[in-house]
């Protein structure tokens, strides 16, 4: 039952209550109409503390599709947050008005910490700094069920800056919870993979390489990422790295005929827009599918998926 | 040496690392108490070689807890009619309510006032404990 629950991370839910929001996820994609009204009377509150146009859109975009309404900021310079309030006084407040949240913090640890202080009021983790996002993992988890056939049984390569993302470490924890996976962490020696993750796994479960073109070959899914400027000191050891990993048309011809390659976007230049037009490309349907599981999980944690 | 007369009730935290005897006092609030508190610090010790510790004539319940975050080698004794009637062995707390605080930098406790953050033990060799909040690991003492 996840009516009235939060989430946080995706360790907050038991494999067949992800289970059961891909399904419904599932029944939305087959039938938005149907789910259009599910909401209607419902309120969500978007509390962006920092700014975000994807990840904001898609919540809102779900709530509006399921028929509800929003309130909220996205520069906290407009709320009372400039007054000096407190997280728990915003959001002991919000939850007179509100039936759900959404909140994106800067600071690790937030939407824990508001969740305390909402008594009825579901709270959703839309991403605290560099902790976690965890329907950026819904997200994903539904698109390799929508490509894949399920999450069982996959080899998954993950490349790029695996040290700071926090997407791929949500990810990381998340598919270790299924049955059959293996991984494939493709980074420069710089940025591995950190012992805190590398730690909750199985050593026969996953290889570690600094190659994306000797391993490209074994993959069921790749799942790019962006190296980020700001971690470098040096330039020239940015550059150096950032054009490491470019997946382009050449690396795709040893890739299987059907891997699917994801990516939380936004991507700088890691894959070439002429990979763009690959079948196996299923990025921007990764974004779409964001917003279905976006719009399932709203529906389940208000426990009106019946109202259809 | 300093003689100090035999305790009739209270307790006696004994085998402290030399030099953490006063963290300790400092962590358990005795300064705070108005019952007979001593301190004595770099006492010869054949097993220790130097060892600090602390005498309390008290009828208090103290909460021990941060003692086997300073130093789980400490061992308590509990005296009553001037008998030692209880003494135990400490260990490093699985959680901890309220006492330690979050050293990461980017941790929402940082920002807000939050009471009683609770922390849980992930590696016992290195005393580390896991943010409820951030999951960061963190020292209830700095690594020297």
């Amino acid at each position: 039952m996840l009516k009235g629950r939060h989430l946080i991370e995706p360790g907050d839910f038991q494999l067949n209550e992800i289970e059961s929001i891909m399904q419904l996820a599932d029944n939305i994609i087959a039938d938005p109409e149907g789910y259009s009204l599910v909401c209607k009377g419902k309120l969500l509150a978007s509390l962006f503390y920092e700014p975000s146009t994807r990840t904001r859109f898609s919540f809102e975009a779900a709530m509006l599709r399921l028929g509800g309404e929003i309130i909220g900021f996205d520069d906290p310079n407009n709320s009372s947050v400039s007054k000096g309030e407190s997280l728990g006084d915003t959001i002991r407040t919000i939850e007179c008005y509100s039936d759900i949240a959404v909140i994106r913090h800067p600071r690790e640890g937030t939407a824990r910490l508001v969740s305390k202080f909402a008594n009825e009021m579901p709270i959703i983790n839309a991403g605290d700094g560099g902790h976690e996002h965890p329907t950026q993992t819904l997200t994903d988890l539904l698109t390799i069920r929508k490509f894949k056939g399920g999450c069982n049984n996959h080899v998954v390569g993950v490349c790029g800056d695996l040290l700071f993302g926090r997407t791929i470490h949500s990810l990381v924890k998340t598919l270790n919870r299924y049955q059959g996976i293996r991984f494939v962490f493709i980074s420069p020696t710089e940025l591995k993979m950190p012992a805190h993750i590398l730690n909750q796994l199985d050593p026969q479960t996953y290889k570690e390489t600094t190659s994306l073109d000797e391993v490209i070959g074994e993959l069921d899914i790749l799942y790019m990422s962006r190296v980020q400027r700001e971690r470098f000191v040096s330039e020239e050891e940015y550059l150096r790295l950032k054009n490491y990993y470019i997946l382009d048309k050449r690396k795709m011809k040893g890739a299987k005929a059907d891997m699917i390659v994801m990516h939380p976007l936004p991507r700088v230049n890691e894959i070439a827009t002429e990979v763009d037009e690959d079948p196996r490309a299923v990025y921007f349907a990764q974004a779409k599918y964001g917003m279905y599981v976006r719009m399932a999980l709203i529906a389940k944690l208000l426990g009106v998926e019946d109202r259809k | 040496m300093i003689n100090v007369s035999k305790l009739k009730k209270g307790i006696i935290i004994d085998h402290i690392e030399a030099g953490h005897g006063f963290e300790i006092y400092k962590e358990l609030h005795l300064n705070d108490i108005d019952d007979v508190v001593v301190l004595l610090k770099n006492i010869p010790s054949k097993k220790m070689k130097q060892k600090d510790l602390i005498k309390i004539e008290t009828d208090l319940q103290i909460d021990m807890t941060v003692l086997g975050l300073i130093d789980p080698n400490v061992t308590i004794n509990f005296v009553k009619n001037g008998e030692l009637y209880k003494k135990i062995s400490l260990t490093l707390p699985t959680v901890v309510n309220g006492i330690m605080t979050c050293k990461n930098p980017r941790c929402i406790t940082q920002y807000e006032d939050v009471k009683d953050i609770k922390f849980f033990l992930v590696n016992e060799e290195k005393k580390q404990y896991r943010c409820e909040y951030c999951d960061a690991y963190t020292t209830f003492i700095d690594e020297e």
